[in-house]
């Protein structure tokens, strides 16, 4: 089942730099664990030293927030998209 | 005079408006939608704006011009050239003055017939529910995270809606936060990202323009709330992604376990916020700390004289192109897979933009066993400052 990754702006450098890419997964947390395979830069970004998510990276199937569904473990079907939606600030910090 | 209306739901203590007024607005009075009603809640309207930034130039200046009767702008920043991009409502000659004071003068200008307060004060803990009490809606046009959670524990417990944009390099999120019901900042984001995963310098930037969509969307959204029409852009956040010309909407829900706006709150006042965000450690310790420096002056006698040291630049390419010091480029986040093109036999100097990137190279390359090389004390700000001012500074 292909399902699309959307890729932030914030994190596409550690995504050879792509704004999207396309997994065969059958849920939402083997299409991140593909992509944090395929982009092991990634994986710090993405999750905890223990393995869970991110308090500050949320995950969107479609338009639904995976913590309302069934958090990593919600099935996935052909077509659907994922977004990594990061809190992002504001504008230029140095 | 009580003006002429039956309309419960504006009160008969608000003025009428004078006839100049009149045509001012009479594109919004023309419309059912807005009519003399909207207009006259425009007036009576209170919203306090929290930074005259980016995001602040067009909000500020289409809440004045739309009429809004009283504005409180907080920031404490003054306009310097590098804001001038993306920041519409300062003129070149603004440069050096405080914003707020060159932001009411323009918006002043634009409509006198309405209130502006400024602040100039960096928004705390003590200073925000005492701000914040006198308005009726928060825009939120920061460009820091513990700004965003004090911005937004405040509005919670004050019971404001809290008119949210954040922008980054092409990217824009926007969406109301408290609106009655709807959930809050902290039932998106819990917590903030500790500060070493923050895009560094290297990937920050901000097209100019964006800030001026995101920052049109809010007074938009603002101007919806008091007026009391459409759909308020409440437990939605609205993404835009300037290069693809997309916008999509993902559904926010309020958390019924957030600690400051669910059923069982366990915040009830204000805290550290810097604290909250993992800054103020940050600060005590300077990431530059125990890493061998050596000052742009020094390097330049030193290069002057004859010493054979390699210049190491760590920045992206495209920074390469606006200014070098002709070091062999090396962007830090290509370091570990590139330091084999370094020779660990020379003197070698690291540098980027303001020296924080090549700390971390120094430090990167220390642990892989490279013993002589320095970070260039303060980069290439620092360099141009002290040894060739025609370099640029960016």
């Amino acid at each position: 089942m292909a399902i699309k990754l959307e890729i932030p702006t914030a994190l596409r450098q550690f995504a050879g730099k792509q704004a999207s890419v396309e997994f065969n997964a059958a849920t939402v947390g083997e299409a991140l664990k593909q992509l944090t395979g395929t982009y092991a830069d990634l994986r710090k970004h993405l999750y905890t030293d223990d393995g869970r998510i991110r308090s500050f990276v949320n995950i969107y199937l479609n338009d639904e927030d995976i913590r309302y569904l069934q958090k990593e473990n919600t099935p996935t079907k052909d077509g659907d998209t994922i977004s990594i939606v990061p809190s992002i600030a504001g504008g230029v910090r140095i | 005079m009580p003006i002429i209306t039956g309309t419960p739901t504006v009160p008969e203590t608000v003025r009428t408006l004078s006839k100049q007024e009149i045509q001012r607005y009479s594109r919004h009075l023309i419309m059912p939608e807005v009519g003399m009603e909207g207009q006259l809640k425009l007036a009576k309207a209170k919203v306090l704006m929290i930074g005259a930034g980016g995001l602040g130039a067009p909000l500020g200046l289409y809440l004045a011009a739309a009429g809004v009767g009283r504005l409180g702008i907080v920031d404490f920043d003054v306009v310097d050239y590098t804001n001038l991009q993306r920041q519409i409502t300062f003129s070149t000659s603004d440069v050096g003055r405080p914003k707020i004071q060159a932001a009411k003068e323009r918006l002043a200008g634009m409509n006198p017939s309405i209130r502006i307060d400024t602040y100039e004060t960096r928004l705390t803990s003590s200073n925000a529910l005492d701000l914040f009490r006198d308005y009726d809606i928060i825009v939120d046009g920061t460009d820091n995270f513990p700004t965003r959670y004090l911005v937004n524990d405040a509005c919670v417990l004050l019971n404001k809606p809290n008119v949210y944009g954040s922008i980054f390099r092409f990217e824009g999120q926007t969406t109301v936060f408290h609106y009655p019901g709807g959930p809050c900042y902290r039932c998106l984001y819990p917590e903030p990202p500790p500060p070493g995963l923050v895009p560094s310098c290297a990937e920050g930037g901000v097209l100019g323009v964006l800030p001026g969509i995101v920052g049109a969307l809010q007074a938009m959204e603002t101007i919806k709330l008091i007026i009391g029409i459409g759909e308020p852009l409440a437990g939605r956040l609205l993404l835009f992604d300037a290069l693809g010309m997309r916008f999509r909407e993902l559904r926010l829900r309020r958390n019924p376990a957030c600690p400051v706006c669910g059923d069982h709150p366990t915040i009830h006042e204000l805290i550290d916020y810097e604290e909250f965000c993992g800054i103020r450690g940050e600060e005590v310790v300077p990431v530059t700390t125990g890493i061998p420096e050596i000052t742009p002056r020094e390097l330049k006698t030193r290069l002057d004289r004859g010493d054979d040291i390699f210049i190491l630049d760590v920045r992206e390419p495209h920074e390469y192109q606006i200014c070098n010091l002709q070091g062999h480029l090396i962007p830090l986040g290509d370091l570990p897979n590139r330091a084999s093109e370094l020779d660990s036999s020379r003197e070698i100097v690291a540098h980027c933009r303001s020296g924080k990137r090549s700390a971390d190279a120094v430090q990167f390359l220390q642990q892989a066993g490279f013993r002589k090389i320095w970070n260039l004390k303060g980069g290439i700000l620092a360099w141009s400052d002290e040894v060739d001012p025609s370099v640029p500074k960016y």
